[in-house]
């Protein structure tokens, strides 16, 4: 019996990882399976992909997915300064960054933002439960004011929206959706990966241990009742053809840097992914009806990425040998004698 | 007139921050180097843009002594703020130079006075309204060249020099430090005993270099291609002289693209961060910092050690917190860094005692890095890596970059895909890697910190940790017998000194002092931690062992001590210097002879 196999040859096997040790039920889970097939379907070779993470739940979620991959378990809320190294080193790697809301909206906010505003080429994945689920429980800032643990403590700040924070500083593509809408995510995966650029991925992840219960804004049922989504988002990778079938007018198509599309059916009233005002106020207006938006929220495929502004070469850095790192023994001897 | 004193006196420059005088100290430097005659450097700085006070330090012996003197022979006073303060410093019988508008009522008779109008000659003889202010500091040079009687040729080479990348500004410095030349000649005659006179056989081969561009220089050298950073005094220059260095030699001739990259991060948790991950990704990358910049890279220090991820950081020792001295030198960070992290960490230190070591230690950390898979300190100071020191050419390194046990996708091949990232299969602690983006599907593994086995695969085993903690261990043995060895100078006295990097300047005048006063004192200079076993057998064949450092409470002591079998450890004392000032051989002259009862 021959598997079926992707571009590259590879059956869906070859993207997973260990098993999870998460709690079952744990939406984080639900977005590994998500990222197995994204992977799969987009043909991404293992050896050239690089997990990265910080410390959470969510962190820990690069391990159960392919396997034979390199990957790396960083400090709380500093996967952006691993991955941002690691993708100098070598530009040839697929960074794809994992991080939960404490490690992103906590003590890692700093890194998220500069992270965006130097533009890396990467993927950042935050999954997002509201909470501290590896330290069983406590509020994080990506907490709806409010919303309730589940001892029943209220919290009362306004809570940081990593969409809303992306946005603002000009991030070059910004997603929310629902880790229970695989439908969404797996395309959004495929269209950050494929885009250029950071590409910040935030996915409402349930904690089923200690943000499922009523009073959570982040709970199953919470987002099932109050998800609005702005479009039906599919993904047509660079190696197949585009073929539309939708009346025209009611889709909007996103070329990406490798030649694959996003392509966005219009659900209601229509949303410009490549208006930044539009994205901003969509939000904004979500918020004040107490709804999630979900979807591509804002792309930008024209933004020159970290390592071309720096004129990084193609060729890894981390390749490059004595002939081209060291100076020649005449270029040493000038230079010394310049001191004299 | 008393004897002449030649060649052997220290001018303190004593001006105020921001106005230019740096370049003026500078010039006069070089001019005197191109006599022939030694010079030693000490810019002491505040941490000020423009306003406070300022002084530098030229120290000028036959000999080349290199350490900072307290003995200030010719004082240029330019500063009416430290004015009466500055006086003080002044040895019996030397020289003061002062702007003239300067009251020497009541003040000291027992130096010679030059009091020069240097502003009414500014104003008078400076026609550039805007560069007046820069330009009337060339003008002490000029006068100071008539009080030492340097060559006129010898000025103009120091002007040249000073300004290689700005031929325009030549005659323009030349003609201010005429202004002061003439001035002296018109108005004084010498009264003072003190005169330059050009030599030879002390600085032929030797150039005027500052730590930090040597290990600049030494990184790039060593194939540094990643770098992230985040400006602090005085680790700043390494940092911005790689990127000078970078954009001219880094550049590919062909497509124009840069073969390194330099980030100027968010602050040093993603400085160092930044350079792991390059590591990881098998770069060879480095961060530099001072003090405070340490304390955040802590964390991070802690991962790269147990994930054993290869990283080179610089650390070039200031005091302590931002607020307080930050642009004085100490070596107080030793302790700090040599367990940086939590948890059972200890670290690769390299101290670089001179600015040719800077050059040399800086290139080598990265195969060092390599192959222990670490994080590598490299530990100066702002003595060492801010000011000016003579220094014998570098050498162009001989030997290939050391990658250390990397394996790529055909020994992968061969091993049929059989390794595990953490097995001490040379049973020298070091084991293999792989990097990103190798071929192969074996090649791949989650790193994280302790929490894994052999495989690099997650578990909590109690066998587990405990065996990698011990193969860390064998790990740094093997480690420490590879480390630069400690520098040895012995004569059979029953005295032994030892001490680490910038302090060297003062042990070499120190030593030499003590010898011609009837005390032979046998000298360790530490090159690296973990200390080497030739430390212990030197104080084994010594009565008495001074640990002689920059810090208030003898950290490298306390190291020394820990090092020690039991019957070893009364043979040690400490001697510390602590002022923010680089240390002087006074420092250590004085208590040697206290405690050796040395007749003075
Ligand atoms: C420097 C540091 N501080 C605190 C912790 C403890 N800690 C571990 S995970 C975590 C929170 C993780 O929350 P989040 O990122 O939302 O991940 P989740 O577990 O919810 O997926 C904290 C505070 C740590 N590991 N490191
Ligand atoms: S504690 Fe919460 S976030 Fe962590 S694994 Fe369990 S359900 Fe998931
Ligand atoms: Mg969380």
């Amino acid at each position: 019996m021959s598997a079926t196999v992707n571009h590259v040859g590879l059956p869906r096997d070859a993207y997973k990882g260990a098993a999870t040790t998460l709690c079952a039920g744990c939406g984080h889970n639900s977005i590994t399976n998500h990222m197995i097939k994204a992977l799969y379907e987009l043909g991404v070779e293992p050896h050239l992909l690089a997990k990265m993470s910080g410390i959470g739940c969510s962190s820990k979620t690069p391990a159960y997915f392919v396997e034979t991959a390199h990957g790396f378990n960083g400090v709380h809320g500093r996967m952006p300064a691993l991955t941002t190294g690691a993708h100098l080193a070598n530009r040839q790697l697929i960074m794809l960054g994992v991080s939960g809301d404490g490690d992103t909206a906590s003590i890692g906010l700093g890194q998220f933002m500069h992270l965006i505003r130097r533009n890396v080429d990467c993927t950042y994945i935050i999954e997002d439960n509201g909470t501290y689920g590896l330290t069983k429980g406590q509020f994080s800032a990506t907490a709806d004011l409010g919303s309730m643990q589940k001892k029943g403590a209220v919290n009362t700040f306004q809570p940081i929206d990593p969409c809303a924070v992306a946005l603002a500083l000009g991030c070059s593509f910004v997603a929310r959706s629902f880790s229970g809408d695989g439908k969404q995510v797996v395309p959004l995966i495929k269209a950050a990966i494929a885009h250029r650029g950071t590409a910040i991925l935030d996915i409402v992840s349930p904690c089923v241990t200690f943000n499922d219960h009523d009073g959570s804004t982040k709970s199953y049922s919470w987002v099932k009742d109050h998800e609005e989504s702005i479009a039906d988002v599919s993904f047509i990778p660079f190696f197949e053809e585009v073929h539309v079938d939708y009346e025209p007018g009611t889709v909007r198509d996103v070329r990406l840097h490798d030649g694959s599309h996003i392509v966005l059916k219009k659900l209601g009233e229509d949303h410009d992914p490549t208006n930044r005002q539009a994205a901003i106020r969509v939000i904004e207006e979500a918020r004040a009806e107490g709804h999630l938006v979900t979807g591509l929220l804002y792309v930008d495929t024209a933004m020159a990425d970290f390592a071309s502004t720096e004129e990084i070469p193609q060729r890894p850095l981390k390749d490059l040998g004595e002939a081209e790192l060291r100076l020649s023994r005449e270029q040493f001897a000038q230079f010394m004698s310049e001191f004299a | 007139m008393t004897e002449p004193i030649v060649n052997d006196l220290t001018i303190q420059a004593a001006t105020v921050n921001g106005s230019g005088s740096q370049t003026a100290n500078l010039v006069l430097t070089r001019a005197i180097f191109h006599m022939g005659v030694p010079v030693a450097p000490k810019n002491v700085f505040p941490s000020n843009i423009e306003g406070l006070p300022t002084w530098y330090q030229l120290r000028i012996t036959p000999e080349g002594h290199m350490a900072r003197s307290d003995k200030v022979d010719v004082l240029v006073a330019f500063n009416v703020a430290t004015w009466r303060q500055d006086l003080t410093t002044v040895r019996a019988g030397g020289v003061v130079i002062h702007e003239e508008a300067f009251s020497t009522a009541e003040a000291r008779t027992d130096v010679t006075y030059y009091a020069v109008p240097f502003s009414k000659l500014a104003k008078a003889k400076i026609q550039s309204d805007t560069l007046r202010k820069q330009l009337a500091n060339m003008i002490y040079v000029g006068v100071v060249a008539g009080v030492l009687g340097i060559p006129w040729e010898a000025l103009e080479h120091g002007v040249r020099r000073q300004f290689l990348a700005k031929p325009k500004a030549v005659p323009i410095n030349l003609d201010a430090i005429k202004v002061g030349y003439d001035y002296w000649q018109d108005n004084f005659s010498k009264e003072d005993p003190y005169r330059l006179e050009a030599m030879t056989g002390r600085v032929e081969g030797k150039a005027l270099v500052e730590g930090n561009q040597a290990a600049a220089l030494g990184a790039l050298m060593g194939g540094a291609s990643v770098v992230a950073w985040y400006p602090i005094t005085p680790s700043s220059s390494l940092c911005e002289y790689f990127i000078a260095y970078s954009d001219r030699f880094r550049v590919d001739p062909k497509t124009g693209e840069k073969l390194v990259s330099v980030v100027q991060a968010e602050d040093e948790l993603a400085a160092v961060g930044m350079a792991i991950g390059a590591g990881w990704a098998g770069a060879r990358a480095f961060t530099s910092t001072s003090g405070p910049g340490i304390s955040l890279m802590a964390e991070f220090s802690g991962l790269a050690y147990y994930a054993e991820v290869p990283v080179v950081i610089f650390d070039i020792q200031r005091i302590g917190p931002s607020t307080g001295l930050p642009t004085r030198t100490s070596q107080a960070d030793i302790g700090f860094v040599y367990t940086l992290s939590h948890g059972d960490t200890k670290h690769i230190v390299l101290l670089p005692g001179t600015v040719e070591e800077c050059y040399e230690f800086a290139r080598d950390a990265f195969d060092y890095a390599d192959r222990f898979q670490t994080p590598i300190f490299v530990l100066s100071d702002l003595d060492l890596g801010m000011n000016l020191w003579m220094t014998p050419e570098f050498k162009y390194p001989e030997k290939p970059f050391d990658r250390g046990k990397v394996l790529s996708k055909d020994d992968l091949e061969k091993v049929a895909g059989e390794w595990a990232r953490y097995r001490d299969v040379d049973k020298d602690g070091v084991t293999y890697r792989t990097l990103p983006g190798t071929d192969h599907p074996a090649a791949g593994y989650f790193t994280r910190g302790s929490g894994h086995d052999e495989n690099a695969r997650y578990t909590e085993g109690a066998d587990a940790y405990a065996n990698n903690m011990d193969r860390l261990v064998r790990k740094l043995e093997t480690a420490r017998h590879a480390l630069p060895a400690p520098v040895i100078d012995e004569a059979g006295s029953s005295v032994g000194l030892i001490a680490f990097g910038s302090t060297h300047a003062a042990v070499v005048e120190a030593r030499e002092t003590l010898l011609s006063a009837g005390q032979a004192i046998d000298y360790l200079r530490v090159r690296a931690l973990p200390l080497s076993d030739d430390v212990a057998a030197f104080v084994e064949r010594h009565e008495r062992v001074y640990v002689a450092e920059q810090n208030r409470d003898g950290q490298l002591f306390d190291i020394v001590r820990l090092a020690l079998p039991p019957a070893l450890v009364d043979r040690v004392r400490s001697i510390r210097h602590y002022n923010g000032q680089p240390i002087p051989a006074a420092a250590i002259i004085e208590p040697l002879m206290d405690r050796e009862a040395v007749p003075a």
